[in-house]
């Protein structure tokens, strides 16, 4: 018998189990994966939970329902990686081996990176949304707000789904303007980049959306660090910016059980080879979604796409053969704007958004770099795709790779 | 392709304007970027990260990020942005002749 071995039960993890255990043979291999939690969060829901239009049972179902027969499930915390013994450390004490490890162990918040960010205003007048916890707070605190100076601010890249902050902006502007508030509320984009966003073309896009809902940009901005009693955020050269709310994304890390496992780079991120999928230095060793250090997006649809190319380059190593899929870097985002609308993007590492319709060429119905109500329905449809469809594993009639087909240069 | 003149020697540059070729770098041209960036001269500290940056890239093929470089450099963050003034990692990779942090997405 041969042990697979899967760390972390959130997005990727449990595609690649279910992927695994529909197609390996049950009597040569023996699948485990472990997590911490009981609970699986559709994370992408928590960007609509601030402004009332998901509550907390649209994001949370247990992980067990999407657990397959037959496979070993383990609730633990996990210590440490020993890579060179093939060994994984369990926080109870516990020791595991495997032939094969997919760490799959995603990336967190880290707001204590940044002095005075978990000061004396967190969750009173400065918030995340990138947890439950947060979230939550930020709704309760938005039923009664009356306006002011709202700061949404991007610490640090990389960050998961780089999209969400603009989304959020987008959104308040929609939400306020909705309450009959929008005058008296001043909305602020803080961000480190030099535009709204990485991209060129969609960053000019994005830009001139920002511009058009009247919300500031303030750009190649560094935060250095909150003014709790001024309620002002600082940048590394001394700028400053007044804030009554700052919606925060503080840095972004992989798991400190990466750093134990002296696997990581300076933020925890697992050094992966960009095409293959293969953790750097480790041939029975693959890592998928926001634990790798590609520079890819870090979203469940990126983590959809590397499942078909991890699970083919797996199955070549098995054999003995050079893994030879390469993953391309393949993101599709849907972008809310704001009032039912919603723009939609798909990218890779070589070419940047372009126009066009997606998935069919001319056809769509999704229309690439383009505000439209259908692109807004795709992105509400993706919670039942997240659920129903993604988790399972299910191999789709769409390919992994990205198509240049219906696209305008 | 765009060419440019530095300390005398006409140097090929990429789309963002760094030099292309790494090894038509040397500690004059540094200095001529530098003042085209606004610093005046460079001391033993720009030094300490230039160097640093150059060590990283031909390692790593990618110049360090600003956090990479406050962790490894011996220079904090603080001092960076004394330093390189308005995005040290960029500026930094501009002036030690490597292209742009690819940074993230
Ligand atoms: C606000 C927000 C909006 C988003 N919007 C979108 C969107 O619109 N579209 C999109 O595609 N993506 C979106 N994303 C991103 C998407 O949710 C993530 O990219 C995706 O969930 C990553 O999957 P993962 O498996 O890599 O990590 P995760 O799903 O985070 O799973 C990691 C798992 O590992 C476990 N784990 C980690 N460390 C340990 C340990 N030491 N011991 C035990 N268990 C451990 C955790 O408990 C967790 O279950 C959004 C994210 C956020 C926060």
């Amino acid at each position: 018998m041969k042990n697979l071995l899967i760390l972390g039960a959130g997005t990727a993890g449990t595609m690649m189990l279910n992927k695994f255990n529909s197609s390996l043979n049950k009597s040569e291999w023996n699948i485990t994966i472990v997590d911490q939690y009981e609970t699986h969060y559709y994370q992408p829901g928590f960007l609509f939970i601030p402004f009332g239009i998901y509550s907390e049972s649209d994001v949370v179902k247990p992980k067990k329902d999407f657990f397959p027969q037959g496979v070993n499930v383990i609730k633990a915390g996990i210590d440490k990686i020993e890579p060179k013994a093939n060994k994984v450390k369990l926080q109870n004490g516990n020791e595991l081996s495997y032939d094969y490890l997919i760490i799959a162990t995603g990336s967190k918040i880290a707001p204590t990176e940044t002095e005075g960010l978990k000061g004396e205003l967190w969750y009173k007048n400065i918030f995340d949304f990138y947890t439950i916890e947060g979230a939550l707070a930020l709704s309760n605190f938005l039923k009664t707000w009356q306006g002011g100076k709202l700061v949404i601010n991007i610490t640090e890249m990389p960050i998961k789904c780089p999209v969400a902050p603009l989304e959020f902006a987008f959104l308040a502007d929609s939400f306020f303007t909705e309450k009959n508030l929008r005058n008296k509320v001043e909305i602020t984009y803080v961000t480190p980049l030099s535009g709204a966003f990485t991209k060129p073309k969609a960053s000019l896009l994005l830009g001139n959306f920002l511009e058009r809902k009247n919300i500031k940009l303030v750009s190649d901005f560094s935060i250095a660090k909150v003014d709790n009693e001024n309620k002002k955020i600082i940048s590394w050269d001394e700028r400053e910016v007044d804030f009554d709310l700052l919606v925060t994304i503080p840095t972004n890390k992989g798991d400190d059980a990466i750093e134990r496992s002296g696997m990581g780079d300076e933020l925890n991120f697992i050094p992966t080879n960009k095409q293959t999928l293969i953790a750097d230095g480790y041939e029975n060793i693959f890592v998928i979604g926001d634990a790798t250090n590609l520079p890819s997006s870090k979203a469940g649809s990126v983590a959809h796409f590397q499942a078909d190319i991890l699970f083919k380059n797996f199955v070549s190593v098995m054999k003995g053969e050079a893994p030879s899929e390469k993953f391309d870097g393949h993101a599709n985002c849907f972008i809310e704007t704001g009032f039912g609308k919603g723009i939609l993007i798909d990218f890779n590492y070589e070419t940047e958004p372009l126009p066009g319709k997606f998935p069919l060429p001319l056809v769509g119905p999704f229309s690439l770099l383009e505000e439209t109500k259908m692109n807004h329905y795709g992105k509400m449809m993706f919670k039942w795709f997240y659920w129903n469809i993604l988790l399972k594993g299910t191999e789709l009639p769409m390919k992994s790779h990205m198509s240049m087909a219906g696209k305008k240069l | 392709m765009a060419t440019k003149e530095y300390a005398g020697k006409m140097l090929e540059l990429d789309a963002d304007g760094n030099l292309k070729n790494l090894n038509d770098w040397n500690e004059d041209i540094a200095k001529a970027i530098a003042s085209e960036e606004g610093i005046v001269s460079l001391t033993e500290r720009h030094w300490a990260v230039i160097n640093y940056m150059r060590k990283e890239f031909i390692e790593k093929k990618d110049a360090p990020s600003i956090r990479k470089l406050s962790k490894e450099s011996g220079v904090d963050t603080k001092e960076l942005y004394a330093l390189f003034p308005n995005g040290p990692a960029k500026k930094a990779a501009k002036i030690s002749g490597l292209p742009k942090p690819k940074g993230c997405v």
